[in-house]
């Protein structure tokens, strides 16, 4: 017991070391971290904000159903987004010819299919509730329907920028999906989760340590900037 | 949708190549909620131009009939016909302003310049529609953060901003200070002697007097009168508007 706390303090130490250091090792799982999770948000948000815009103000059979789903699938288990794709791009699937898996784009569209669920509800939240509002002045002006989804999207471009956030949290600090689709190689598919998960059970703790707490680091700071997005909004009358 | 936009093209060409909106006519219309009675079986006719000031008891359904008039409800039963044509087909050539002002989370001047955008026409003309209604120092201020009257002045730049044939008005200058009332009222009656035929719901017993040519008196989901201002407030016709003008509850 005694030796396993000695243990750990000293992988503590190392990992403050490293983090410092700038160790280029760790440095390189960040950055993949940061490239895959970041693209995958901005390709959630291309799909996500258009498909929440229009169930939020449309009218149309099979509504409910559709928010039915659309909640469900935010729950979606990381690991079987991962196996989803993995099925998809194994040399036997149907989009096996790519050659994607275990590369940092199999991870994008992982994470991809994994958050854009949360970026479609969430903002069609958001959308509805500020259509509500908006809605009886737009139609006394005549908008047409694109011209409301583009103003909706631009007056609730604070909340929406903390809907992408959320995805964005959710997305970097997944392990499931990419390990299966990635296969954590080093130099090539190795992100901070698939990393942790992998020195962790290899007895490296030092790295794990390290990269669990720009983890934490970056948990931390993407709830920061929520909290000042919304005070900077909040501010200016804009939520 | 696209006809929005070869009406905006339209009214750029002039109005007088399109068949007039007035007169109105409504005829037996009907509201109801559920159990709720709104309107009755209203039946009223508007000449083509003036100020019209509609006035009844809160709850009378004043709001509602601007709505309906608008093209923006529909009526349960009855109809309101705009120079021949539905309220629904005509909503882009009248502007309502609300009674509680649905204003954008932008600036003031962002506020009009996104209409004037989508309707298609010239946003050169934002400043000077602040102007107009004495919001120029506060263009680049969050809209949301008007007082109540600057709110409303804003709104009613906005509506004016659409250029429209008719103006419909609920009650702009609920709770708002005596100068900023005159200045609304100045800006609507400029509006009116350019042509603007002005629809206007108000409880403010001086305002009628000094803005409305005639007034319609709502009570119980029915015009209850229907005369010139003058008689109107001389020697009401009918025994609620007369409970009304003395100040009375009428239950
Ligand atoms: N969706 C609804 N369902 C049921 N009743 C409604 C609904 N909307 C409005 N009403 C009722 O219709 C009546 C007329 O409302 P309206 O807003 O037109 O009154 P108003 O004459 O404008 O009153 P005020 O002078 O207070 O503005 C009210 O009694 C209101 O409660
Ligand atoms: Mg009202």
């Amino acid at each position: 017991m005694g030796n396993i706390l000695q243990g750990v303090g000293d992988a503590l130490g190392l990992a403050i070391q490293l983090v410092l250091s700038g160790d280029p090792d760790l440095l390189e799982i960040v950055f993949l971290s940061l490239r895959v999770s970041l693209t995958a948000t901005a390709f959630a948000c291309l799909v996500g904000l258009p498909v929440g815009a229009l169930v939020a103000i449309g009218r149309f059979r099979g509504r409910n159903g559709v928010l039915i789903v659309m909640n469900a699938l935010m729950g979606l288990p990381p690991v079987v987004v991962g196996l989803l794709v993995y099925l998809h791009l194994s040399r036997s699937g149907p989009l096996g010819f790519l050659g994607l898996l275990y590369t940092p784009a199999a991870m994008i569209i992982a994470q991809t299919i994994l958050i854009a669920p949360i970026v479609a509800a969430l903002s069609r939240q958001v959308l509805e509730d500020l259509h509500m509002e908006y809605s009886e002045q737009f139609r006394s002006l005549c908008l047409t329907r694109l011209q409301t989804i583009r103003a909706l999207l631009w007056d609730a471009r604070y909340s929406l920028l903390t809907v992408g956030l959320a995805g964005f949290g959710r997305a970097v600090a997944e392990v499931g999906a990419v390990i299966i689709v990635g296969g954590n190689i080093d130099h090539l598919t190795r992100v901070m989760t698939t990393a942790i998960a992998l020195e962790t059970s290899k007895g490296d703790l030092a790295l794990a340590l390290a990269l669990g707490l720009i983890l934490l680091i970056i948990a931390l700071g993407v709830n920061a900037a929520v909290q000042s997005v919304r005070m900077t909004a909040a501010r200016q009358a804009y939520v | 949708m696209s006809d929005v936009g070869a009406m905006t093209i339209a009214s750029a060409a002039g109005a007088a190549s399109r068949p007039a909106l007035l007169p109105l006519s409504v005829r037996d219309l009907v509201l109801r909620f559920g159990n709720t009675i709104v309107l009755d079986g209203l039946n009223l006719d508007l000449g083509a131009t003036g100020c019209t000031m509609i006035m009844g008891f809160n709850g009378s359904g004043k709001t509602l009939f601007l709505k309906l008039l608008h093209g923006l409800m529909q009526p349960t039963a009855g109809c309101v016909s705009w120079g021949g044509l539905q309220p629904a087909e005509v909503t882009a050539r009248q502007a309502l302003v609300f009674q509680k002002p649905v204003l954008l989370r932008r600036s003031v001047a962002a506020n009009l310049d996104f209409v004037l955008r989508s309707r298609g026409k010239d946003r050169a003309r934002t400043g000077a529609l602040l102007d107009h209604v004495g919001l120029a120092r506060k263009a680049d201020q969050p809209a949301r953060l008007l007082s109540g009257g600057e709110a409303q002045r804003l709104a009613l730049a906005r509506a004016l901003a659409t250029d429209p044939e008719v103006l419909l008005l609920d009650e702009p200058t609920a709770s708002l200070d005596p100068a900023s009332v005159l200045a609304i009222e100045q800006i609507v009656s400029e509006a009116r002697a350019r042509g603007t035929r002005i629809i206007f719901v108000t409880h403010d017993m001086g305002q009628a007097r000094r803005m409305a040519d005639d007034i319609v008196f709502l009570h119980n989901g029915r015009v209850a009168e229907h005369s010139a201002a003058t008689d109107f407030f001389s020697e009401p016709r009918s025994e609620t508007a007369r409970h009304y003008l003395n100040g009375r509850i009428v239950v």
